[in-house]
């Protein structure tokens, strides 16, 4: 479904990904992991179309997604829930929703994806009139993922939604991320929770200051004696 | 004693008259702040292309007059899409005082532009419309139709950034522009078409302006400082305390005016803008809303 096919991306002079090369097919999670600066949220960002790719490919069903304007890669299917969740703060919740269903095909299902995101996340129906701004981490973090799906894309881009948020409430955000996969998502995650991204994907990617280190399967990188000691910190 | 109280509630009664067309005035110049963080210096002198819009082909070509408003409203949102395009497109990027500047720019060549082509002259459409007599009280009808227009114009303003696709699209690209294309939005779009209102505002204000005020090529100068000070004195680009200020300094003016000389109130209204600027700079409802 996803091809890159070695990208290099950057800001300005400062390179910030190498001949980066990832696979993500069909009804699949894969997890990119990796340190601090590793460059994974600007893997993301290059797919999206935020930022530029330097050099390589970005192949999106077969389409080159190069030369494609950022505005429409999500009506391509690609959603992408950015790092630190990125709410409109001075919006409520059912607005920022709305936003997530700002593109034609999905303003026509909006009442219905409204109803199935409440579904999946009954606190957001409650605060549906509060200012995102005023909610708690986790609840932000739900916000930003119901819209995320709600353009209902063909793969979701989850950039650390565990991000800064208590351990309980990661629990529950694993357990999202887990359910929206069992709907059929096609999920890319980033994270730096090794030990938690690896039990809801399939497959993961390391990545090492900009350059894809390791790749396999979520069981072999679990039990890869390096990244255990690197990154579970067991 | 009676007949004092009479003539003040005239006074109070038309500054709530006159602050709903200043409300209107300042509505499209806090849009556009509070979306492209850009402050439209020439505002006044794009509703002067409106008012000569108006004129001209009402007095000249002799097109009805609802006909000319809504060709003033079309020419001025056009002006504020040329005025975004061409001027404020390239510089979005450098620093405010570029911005301020180039929008200056504009002001002083649309003055000298009016000039040339239209002569000094003081225009107007040679219309009088009746008052509205409440026992001694009197009311122009001209402000009254301005004022209505103007809450009319406020309220679907309000509806269409609150209940449409595209009108929540332009209060979140205040928020956060930079992830706008994540939701399919298309930043520069959403600029042009803000422009486009904006404009749209500044040309209806044209349209009640000119029923009750002459044009001629130095009226931006008139209205555009108690634009700006309202803007300033609700907090920019909050449009709700736009509305409040307005209405204050309407008020302050008209009042002001009553009790001691017209051009006492706009002293007073501009003493009060200063203390107000001393005591809460941020503006009246601070920050963007």
């Amino acid at each position: 479904m996803l091809e890159l096919k070695n990208v290099c991306a950057g800001y300005g002079t400062f390179q910030a990904l190498f001949d980066v090369s990832l696979t993500v097919n069909a009804g699949e999670a894969v997890a990119v992991i990796g340190p601090n600066g590793a460059g994974k949220t600007t893997l993301l960002r290059v797919i999206s179309k935020l930022i530029g790719a330097a050099a390589g490919e970005i192949l999106f069903e077969g389409r080159r997604l190069n030369e494609v304007e950022p505005h429409r890669v999500i009506e391509l299917g690609v959603a992408h829930v950015p790092e630190n969740r990125r709410l409109f703060p001075r919006l409520t919740v059912e607005e920022n929703l709305r936003m997530g269903a700002y593109i034609p095909s999905a303003r026509a299902h909006f009442a219905e994806r409204l109803a199935s995101a409440y579904g999946l996340f009954p606190r957001l129906e409650e605060r549906r009139a509060q200012l995102a701004g005023t909610m708690s981490g986790g609840e932000q973090q739900m916000c930003a993922i119901a819209r995320g799906l709600m353009s209902r894309p063909k793969l979701l881009l989850l950039d650390e939604p565990s991000a800064g948020l208590a351990p309980v409430i990661v629990q529950r955000i694993f357990d999202v991320v887990r359910r929206i996969r069992d709907e059929g998502y096609t999920v890319l995650i980033v994270e730096q929770n090794v030990q938690q991204v690896l039990k809801v994907v399939d497959r993961a990617y390391l990545l090492e200051v900009g350059r894809i280190k390791a790749s396999g399967s979520a069981r072999e990188l679990a039990g890869s004696e390096e990244i255990r000691r690197a990154y579970v910190g067991l | 004693m009676q007949i004092f109280d009479v003539f003040l509630l005239e006074a109070v009664l038309n500054g709530l008259l006159f602050g709903g067309v200043l409300a209107l005035l300042a509505l499209g110049l806090n849009l556009v702040f509070g979306v492209i963080d850009v402050v439209w210096i020439c505002y006044a002198e794009l509703m002067m292309i409106g008012m000569y819009t108006v004129y001209f082909l009402h007095n000249a070509y002799h097109l009805p007059l609802f006909v000319a408003f809504a060709a003033g409203v079309i020419v001025v949102a056009g002006c504020g899409v040329l005025l975004h395009v061409l001027v404020i497109r390239p510089v979005l990027n450098s620093e405010p005082i570029n911005q301020l500047l180039v929008t200056g720019g504009v002001l002083f060549f649309l003055q000298a532009a009016a000039t040339l082509a239209f002569g000094v002259q003081f225009r107007n459409l040679g219309l009088t419309l009746p008052s509205l007599e409440l026992g001694e009280i009197f009311l122009p009808f001209s402000r009254i139709y301005a004022a209505l227009t103007a809450l009319v114009a406020m309220v679907l303003l309000w509806l269409f950034l609150k209940k449409t696709y595209l009108g929540t699209a332009i209060r979140a690209i205040s928020q956060d522009r930079a992830i706008m294309p994540l939701m399919g939005v298309s930043p520069s779009r959403i600029y042009v078409v803000t422009s486009a209102i904006g404009g749209g505002l500044a040309g209806l204000g044209a349209c009640l302006l000119v029923l009750q005020y002459d044009v001629h090529p130095a009226i931006g100068l008139t209205f555009g400082p108690i634009t700006f000070m309202i803007c300033v004195l609700g907090g920019l680009g909050n449009m709700i305390g736009g509305f409040v200020a307005a209405f204050i300094l309407a008020q302050l003016i008209s009042v002001g005016g009553f009790f001691f000389h017209i051009e006492w109130g706009y002293v007073m209204a501009f003493i009060f803008f200063i203390v107000m600027m001393f005591v809460r700079p941020q503006g009246i409802m601070g920050g963007k809303g």
